[in-house]
């Protein structure tokens, strides 16, 4: 029996994923919208001061960006889950480390990188100096991947649990605060006028860790909830 | 092969000391009441049940396992969901993919999405990969869910013919079988194959 | 070694091995603990900066470290757990999980109550008051994955993953938390460093942190104890043991 390749397979479940985003466009602008939203609930919170709102738009901007990713991930596995598509990738001879990584990437494609590109708006809104915009873009680029990766771990964990949603933030939450602090200590950084070069490589340095052992504790999760 | 499986579900044993071997051209029928592990079995053959039973099984070359759910996505059309779900196993042509939709009936539905169509035709989508399969075990559960007089008994004559050609069916069904071609069953209250 | 492995693996066996440990460890880690609560409370010179409030030091650093080595227990029975498959291990695993919450949520208390007369005020968003706090929040999280599954089995397994990821993670939580705080550090708030600790200090200290890690496997083990009865209530070996009690 001719086996396809490896890569082709990973291809065609990462079109799969993205043809089934794109059928249903409301899933991709919610986190958008709910990006938008809870921006503008700091104002409200804070007051409309420019000066304090310049101040904490680095943090304010990745907590929410962090908060959107959080509530996509729940749904990263569930659809498969439910209608039974999960055991079949679990059957099939496919390595489910790659398999795991393609859906990974597909959710950081409607998400995260979506996030990113639009980020810029926010910030101008938030008074964030536009010296910060690329900063924040590049660690929301790869900050957003390690949250997606890590997410995964909590979304394979808690598919099989009737009431995942909560739990899900409980479990992962600890998990993406390495992420925040060095997200937004990079845009802080290129704000006061350092290089956020440094934070950035650390970033990426936290998703190489994360694209190698993720998808391990990912796939352990996802046969564990397919069993239970 | 399945060697010694015991099974126990919330403090109650299903089943203990089964033992039995699937061998090629055998259509085994597993019975047994609601709640008598059926299910539970054809997972643990197919390994997607690792924990929680006692025992051994061992599988030579690929089976294909067909469950409760159809898994087929609502967003998708029969041919994107067929064509996904055998992609994982083996090449096959557009043509291919076609002449199997056609077989379970769905022909004129290939490029319609799947929320547009009936539980009965989502399990045929499902039951359509039966048709290209080249696994020579195939491990079935309650395959003739939802699906009418016609289809049951065009599946029970593939059963027929994919045994003859030296295959194996392990399926569990509360419909009696009209296969022409000799069935084992195995009760899980009895444990032990006739 | 093998066979070791195997016994342990075997309940009845673990049971009565660890019944005769605690008859021994239970006494011991009592006296511990009171001889080095007394020798701390009472037979040290007062902190000349601190006065008497740096006393709490012997419950507060003995919990923190045992809840964090706690912590790598836990992640190793669920290693052991994944790769062996071994009921043993599941049963260590979870009995970890309280134990260590209970002592972080210990280290945590005392902290803020050794920082209200030391800094002034009760919580300080200090780099390791930070890494105790998501420690416990790792802690709960483990708690809480596991009551949600109701097959035990694969709570058991989804646990013993979410242990290891965390494991992977403290390190770098602590790390990039130690970081963040010296870059936030206000230049006002000072550490009594432990390498400044006074011999006459240190030993009373030994002793609780040896007591705490005796401590802990004490209530490891009781709680394993009554996990296992609960497990194998329908086999023989324990209706023997309940008969025999009954007598």
């Amino acid at each position: 029996m001719n086996t396809p390749g490896t890569a082709l397979f990973c291809a065609r479940l990462l079109r799969r994923q993205l043809v089934l985003a794109a059928r249903r466009p409301v899933d991709i602008g919610n986190p958008l919208l709910f990006f938008a939203m809870v921006v503008a609930l700091f104002p409200l919170g804070l007051g409309p001061a420019p000066d304090t709102l310049a101040d904490f738009a680095p943090g304010i901007l990745w907590i929410v960006a962090l908060l959107s990713n959080l509530l996509t991930s729940d749904g990263v596995f569930r659809s498969d889950f439910d209608d039974g598509s999960l055991e079949q990738l679990l059957l099939s001879p496919q390595p489910l480390y790659l398999s795991v990584l393609a859906y990974v990437c597909a959710h950081w494609l409607v998400t995260g990188l979506l996030l990113a590109l639009v980020s810029p708006v926010f910030a101008l809104m938030l008074n964030l100096p536009a010296t910060g915009i690329v900063a924040l873009f590049f660690s929301l680029l790869l900050g957003t991947a390690v949250l997606s990766l890590v997410g995964g771990i909590g979304a394979a964990l808690t598919v099989g649990l009737r009431r995942g949603g909560m739990l899900i933030s409980l479990l992962i939450l600890p998990l993406y605060m390495p992420v925040l602090i060095f997200g937004s200590a990079a845009v802080k950084a290129a704000v006061s006028g350092s290089p956020a070069a440094p934070y950035l490589a650390i970033l990426g340095a936290m998703l190489s860790l994360a694209v190698a052992l993720a998808p391990i504790a990912t796939a352990a999760g996802l046969r564990i909830s397919v069993d239970a | 092969m399945a060697e010694d499986l015991s099974l126990e579900r919330g403090g109650r044993q299903l089943f203990t000391g089964l033992s039995f071997a699937v061998r090629p051209q055998q259509v085994i029928l597993v019975e047994g009441a609601n709640g008598a592990g059926k299910t539970s079995l054809i997972r643990i053959l197919a390994g997607l049940s690792r924990y929680g039973f006692e025992g051994r099984v061992a599988r030579h070359g690929p089976m294909l396992y067909l469950g409760h759910h159809s898994a087929v996505k609502a967003l998708l059309t029969p041919r994107e969901n067929l064509a996904w779900h055998v992609s994982g196993e083996s090449q096959y042509t557009d043509d291919e993919i076609e002449a199997a939709l056609s077989r379970v009936g769905l022909h004129g539905y290939e490029d319609v999405l799947s929320h547009t169509l009936s539980a009965g035709q989502h399990r045929r989508v499902n039951l359509a990969r039966l048709y290209l399969s080249r696994s020579p075990l195939w491990l079935l559960d309650e395959p003739f869910t939802a699906i009418d007089v016609s289809g049951v008994a065009e599946l029970q004559s593939l059963f027929a013919a994919h045994v003859k050609q030296g295959g194996a069916v392990v399926l569990t069904s509360h419909q009696a079988l009209n296969i022409d071609h000799q069935v084992s069953r195995l009760d899980l209250s009895a444990g032990v194959l006739p | 070694m093998w066979t070791f492995f195997h016994k342990l693996g075997s309940p009845p066996w673990l049971y009565g091995i660890s019944g005769t440990i605690l008859r021994y460890l239970v006494p011991l880690t009592l006296i511990g603990l009171a001889v080095g609560v007394t020798w701390g409370l009472l037979f040290t010179a007062p902190d000349f900066r601190q006065g008497n409030s740096y006393r709490i030091i012997y419950i507060h650093v003995p919990a923190a470290v045992v809840a964090l080595a706690g912590y790598y227990v836990m992640a190793t029975a669920g290693a052991v757990s994944l790769i062996w498959k071994m009921k043993m291990a599941d049963i260590a695993m979870k009995a970890c999980a309280p134990i260590g919450a209970a002592l972080t949520f210990v280290a945590l208390v005392t902290g803020a109550v050794w920082g209200k007369p030391t800094w002034g005020t009760w919580w300080v968003w200090d780099a390791r008051i930070t890494s105790m706090l998501i420690l416990l929040f790792l802690y709960l999280g483990v708690i809480a994955l596991y009551e949600a599954y109701d097959n035990k089995e694969a709570a058991a397994k989804a646990c013993a993953v979410l242990s290891l990821v965390g494991t992977v993670n403290i390190p770098i939580i602590y790390k990039s938390v130690d970081w963040w705080y010296s870059l936030h550090q206000p230049a006002s708030i000072k550490f009594t460093g432990e390498s400044t600790i006074h011999a006459s200090m240190l030993y009373p200290l030994l002793l609780m942190i040896i007591s705490f890690y005796a401590l802990f496997t004490c209530a490891l083990l009781m709680n394993m104890r009554g996990e296992m009865l609960a497990r194998e209530r329908r086999t023989k070996w324990v209706r023997k043991l309940a008969e025999d009690k009954a007598r």
